[in-house]
């Protein structure tokens, strides 16, 4: 039974939407989620199972969505972190996440974040998804309000905008 | 992509509307006021919430479905570096239990743990981890004793009281016309429905922060219902109401999980032991053994009817398994009982409800109420008759189908519009899916991901479910719902405590002050109970009931703005009204602004709105129990392969009596998302209950559905507005998930020709059948 105190001494240095945060007196078992929401003010990111399957907590770890609940913190140190926060500049909103507004996409909100995170990434990598990739990328994102119907929506406005203006 | 959208009928009449109607008012697809900030991770949820010199709480809970506590020592606890606060049942100061109807669950178990998952113990620390080895370092004697887990002994009484009140929560019995009538066609079944979980995504959280005097607090609480927290909390902590503020945090759904109080008393009195703010927040796992769930249930029923199919007698035995406390299982049992018969005729019922007491987990609210197992029952009922009578699932159930003013086997008439006919026809008309083709992807097939059903084994099949909907509280309980409205300078702010759970209530009350009042600028006060309770959000009550609320208070403050308007031009205030965003004379030539009208008053008006009074039920059941009543049908298209008993659900068509679209997007949204909720009852979730023990107490092995579940949604909304309803509307949030239940389980009958007895629909149900 430990008399120690938990942090440690440590000191690691996380890089988040462009900015380098250190990190100390933390618990070296904390995972990147909670070092996020409890230590670097970013709350965006949502904790919904602990064990990667809501996909709630979804940031963007050197281009690559992951659940942030599975991530160590501490060994995160070398990656470029991008969480829900850093996708637009202060108060202005990514075109993902107006559609999601438009298309009423959003309830109670909790997925939200994370499911914008996924839907970037997928738009990124695959910008026009047939239906059933639009399922299979973001069927790791539970939503337990909305069904999905809106957020498909949502995509598929994103997807029909974006190709308008690329053929602008 | 068009798979998922709304089909173009029902897209073409919200978009008419909306053209029609200036932005933001009643009717249109008005935006969430919270919408930005939940789209950029900005939103504050309750466990978001942070404050200086904080602590984290963390609960010890029972290993055992049933046991005698010998001893609890927290000695080895208190050695562990920041640890600040224990506390266990003999550190409760005020009254040592708690619940919503009944006060019969300690607040940390006292003498016996009655469920697995029971608080035992609390500890504050300062750090998650700190807490979770603190936990691990209490030790606690159990004796442990042998479970009641089968909800028949508890009815029988063949085992002694696990508790105190006893092992049967509640019976009631329904005696209606004359229980010896009988007809030609009797079909009998028995159906059974397992526990399903709320499985809202933000886990339970809460923020107590300590008033300096040591005397009271505040409490920042993700919950559905803040004045009822407030009582059970002040009672527990021994201290007066007013010392024990609530304030809501950001609620990350709450589908009746949240009615019940979970960490709320918990949270408080360590921030009271520590003088510390204190943040807790469950995880996954606890947060299945911290809320309560459907009720688990067992339904026979038997239907006797004429030649031409018309039930004269309905006879019904219903046990809903309670587990370990009472929660509202006294009121779903009701809901059950009085929901027997379903949106048909019937003149002839006995039907017994009962509610047990047993060592499984605690069961209460989740959407629907009660009336989702009757349905299930109902249903598999009148496709039997169906078959007897040789009509189709369709004409039996038009041919049975309840008008406005038929009464229920309480006695009760209808007198809500109940427009049952136009839902079936509606339903059955919307277009059907594609036949699944013949290369089709395999992810689109029974199995999805799984990869593992052949084309060549598909079979498709279609079911029907129609369902009734109380709407409201029943039984004589005094709801009501208080809304302060202020109109200074043109703007109007609005005050109210209710739970906004995601469902979009902020929202609604700015479109019905902006269409009242004539003004585009409606600020939202802060949510707690500085002001007079709203009443629980759930019950699919608060369109009406909030919603009535602010109405009535925009409603007062405009005729106190059309009294300074016409003081001040010399004219009837009769003869003024709202058009657009001006003050008008209907007979005259007078045209204000309402911000220019407004100038330099002060209007403030805080009204109390209640809905009609209702009826307890007598000891046959009878009685005008009920406030009002919606109405619904689904058709369910599936695709199943018999031998590896997999299911997809491949459409959903519905049609809804919603009395009134008042902003069509959030509608359709409620009906896309309880939709997926019966899905995920008819075909995946379930809390797995052996011995007492849940075996799937995480995300990983409670299935959920995910975007490749989702079936197509076509849908069409019946808007006959029911002139009981303030705004017309009736509540649209419980019935989307009803009846889609049934649906789905009889087009798996359907598609297979096997007998479907059980939700959820396990693939052993099919391919052993």
């Amino acid at each position: 039974m430990t008399q120690e105190p938990i942090g440690s001494p440590e000191i690691y240095r996380l890089q988040v939407n462009g900015e380098s945060h250190d990190v100390q007196d933390a618990w070296l078992g904390e995972s990147l989620l909670y070092v996020l929401r409890e230590r670097l003010g970013l709350p965006g990111s949502k904790g919904a199972c602990e064990q990667g399957e809501c996909g709630s907590c979804t940031v963007l770890l050197d281009g690559a969505a992951v659940c942030a609940c599975l991530v160590m913190a501490a060994s995160a140190t070398d990656a470029d972190i991008v969480t829900v926060e850093g996708l637009a500049p202060d108060a202005a909103l990514t075109d993902v996440q107006a559609a999601f507004l438009d298309e009423g996409a959003v309830q109670c909100g909790f997925c939200t974040p994370g499911l914008i995170v996924a839907v970037h990434h997928l738009l990124e990598h695959n910008p026009e998804p047939s239906t059933l990739e639009t399922r299979e990328a973001l069927s790791g994102n539970i939503c337990r309000c909305t069904g999905y119907g809106r957020i498909f929506a949502a995509v598929d406005a994103v997807v029909a905008s974006r190709a308008d203006q690329a053929a602008r | 992509m068009t798979e998922a959208s709304a089909p173009p009928a029902a897209t073409a009449t919200a978009t008419e509307t909306v053209t029609a109607l200036r932005p933001g008012v009643l009717g249109t697809n008005a935006a969430r006021p919270d919408g930005v900030p939940k789209v950029q991770g900005r939103f504050a949820f309750a466990n978001d919430l942070w404050a200086e010199n904080m602590l984290w709480g963390a609960t010890l809970r029972s290993p055992h479905p049933y046991a005698r506590i010998r001893s609890v020592d927290v000695t080895g606890a208190w050695k562990i570096a920041g640890v600040e606060a224990i506390v266990t049942a003999e550190d409760v100061p005020g009254q040592p239990t708690y619940g919503l109807i009944r006060q019969d669950q300690h607040v940390f178990a006292s003498g016996y743990v009655r469920f697995r998952g029971e608080p035992v113990a609390a500890v504050a620390a300062d750090h998650p981890e700190t807490c979770r080895r603190a936990l691990e370092a209490i030790v606690v004697d159990y004796e442990v004793l042998t479970p009641l887990t089968d909800p028949e002994e508890a009815i029988a009484g063949t085992r002694e009281p696990i508790h105190p009140d006893g092992n049967l929560i509640r019976h009631q019995r329904i005696l209606c016309g004359d229980p010896e009538a009988t007809g030609p066609i009797v079909v009998e079944g028995t159906y059974e429905m397992g526990m399903q979980d709320q499985a809202f995504l933000g886990p339970e959280a809460a923020l107590a922060v300590p008033d300096d005097d040591g005397a009271g607090l505040e409490l920042y609480i993700a919950t559905q219902w803040l004045h009822e927290d407030r009582k059970q909390v002040a009672a527990c902590l021994g201290l007066p109401e007013e010392r024990v503020r609530l304030v809501l945090g950001g609620v990350g759904g709450a589908f009746g999980a949240r009615e019940d109080i979970s960490l709320q008393v918990h949270c408080s009195l360590l921030a009271l032991r520590t003088g510390r703010p204190i943040k807790m927040q469950y995880g996954r796992e606890e947060s299945f053994y911290g809320h309560v769930h459907r009720h688990p249930a067992k339904i026979w029923m038997r239907h006797s009817a004429s030649a031409a199919g018309e039930i004269i007698k309905i006879e019904a035995r219903m046990v809903f398994d309670g587990g370990a406390y009472a929660s509202t299982s006294p009121a779903v049992l009701i809901n059950g009982v009085t929901h027997a018969q379903g949106p048909y005729r019937c003149a002839n019922a006995i039907v017994d409800g009962y509610a047990t007491r047993t060592n499984n987990p605690p069961c209460g609210a989740m959407r629907g109420f009660g009336v989702v197992q009757a349905c299930f029952a109902h249903e598999g009922q009148m496709d039997k008759l169906a078959a007897a009578a040789g009509l189709t699932p369709v004409e039996v159930r038009l041919r049975n189908a309840m008008r406005t003013g038929d009464p229920l086997i309480t006695g009760q008439p209808v007198d809500s519009v109940a427009p049952v006919e136009r839902c079936i026809r509606e339903t059955d008309a919307l277009p059907m899916p594609p036949d699944l083709a013949s290369d089709a992807d395999v992810l689109s097939l029974p199995g999805g991901t799984g990869r593992t059903a052949d084309r060549g084994h598909v079979v498709r099949g279609v079911g029907y479910g129609v369902a009734i909907k109380n709407l409201m509280y029943s039984e004589a309980f005094d709801d009501y719902s208080t809304a302060r409205c202020q109109l200074n300078d043109g703007v109007v702010t609005l005050k109210f405590a209710t739970a906004e759970v995601g469902q979009g209530f902020l929202m609604l009350a700015q479109q019905i002050a902006r269409t009242i009042l004539g003004v585009d600028d409606v600020m939202l006060d802060t949510i707690d109970t500085q002001i007079g309770s709203s009443g629980s959000t759930s019950a699919s009550r608060q369109t009406w009931m909030s919603g009535g609320a602010v109405d009535a208070a925009c409603r007062k403050v405009r005729e106190l703005l059309f009294e300074a308007v016409a003081d001040r031009y010399g004219l009837p205030a009769l003869q003024l009204a709202i058009e657009g965003t001006d003050v008008v004379d209907t007979i005259g030539t007078l045209r204000v602004p309402v911000g220019e009208a407004s100038m330099g008053l002060r209007l403030d008006e805080t009204v109390e709105y209640r809905h009609r009074p209702t009826e307890d039920l007598d000891e046959n059941g009878q009685g005008n129990c009920h406030v009002a009543f919606a109405f619904v049908a689904h058709r369910a298209v599936v695709d199943v392969d018999p031998e590896l008993g997999l299911v997809k659900v491949v459409q959903i068509a519905t049609a809804q009596d919603v009395g009134r679209a008042l902003n069509p997007l959030s509608v359709a949204g409620q009906i896309e998302g309880g939709i997926a909720q019966g899905l995920g009852l008819a075909v995946m979730e379930e809390i797995v209950v052996t011995d007492g023990m849940v075996r799937n107490a995480s995300f990983t092995d409670y299935l959920l559905p995910t975007t490749l579940d989702a079936p197509t949604v076509v849908f069409s909304l019946i808007e006959e507005p029911d002139p009981q309803a303030p705004l017309g509307a009736k509540g649209v949030g419980e019935p989307p998930c009803i009846s889609v239940t049934p649906a789905i389980a009889a087009a798996i009958r359907d598609a297979t020709g096997r007998d479907i007895r059980r939700v959820p629909v396990r693939p052993q149900d099919i391919c052993l059948a």
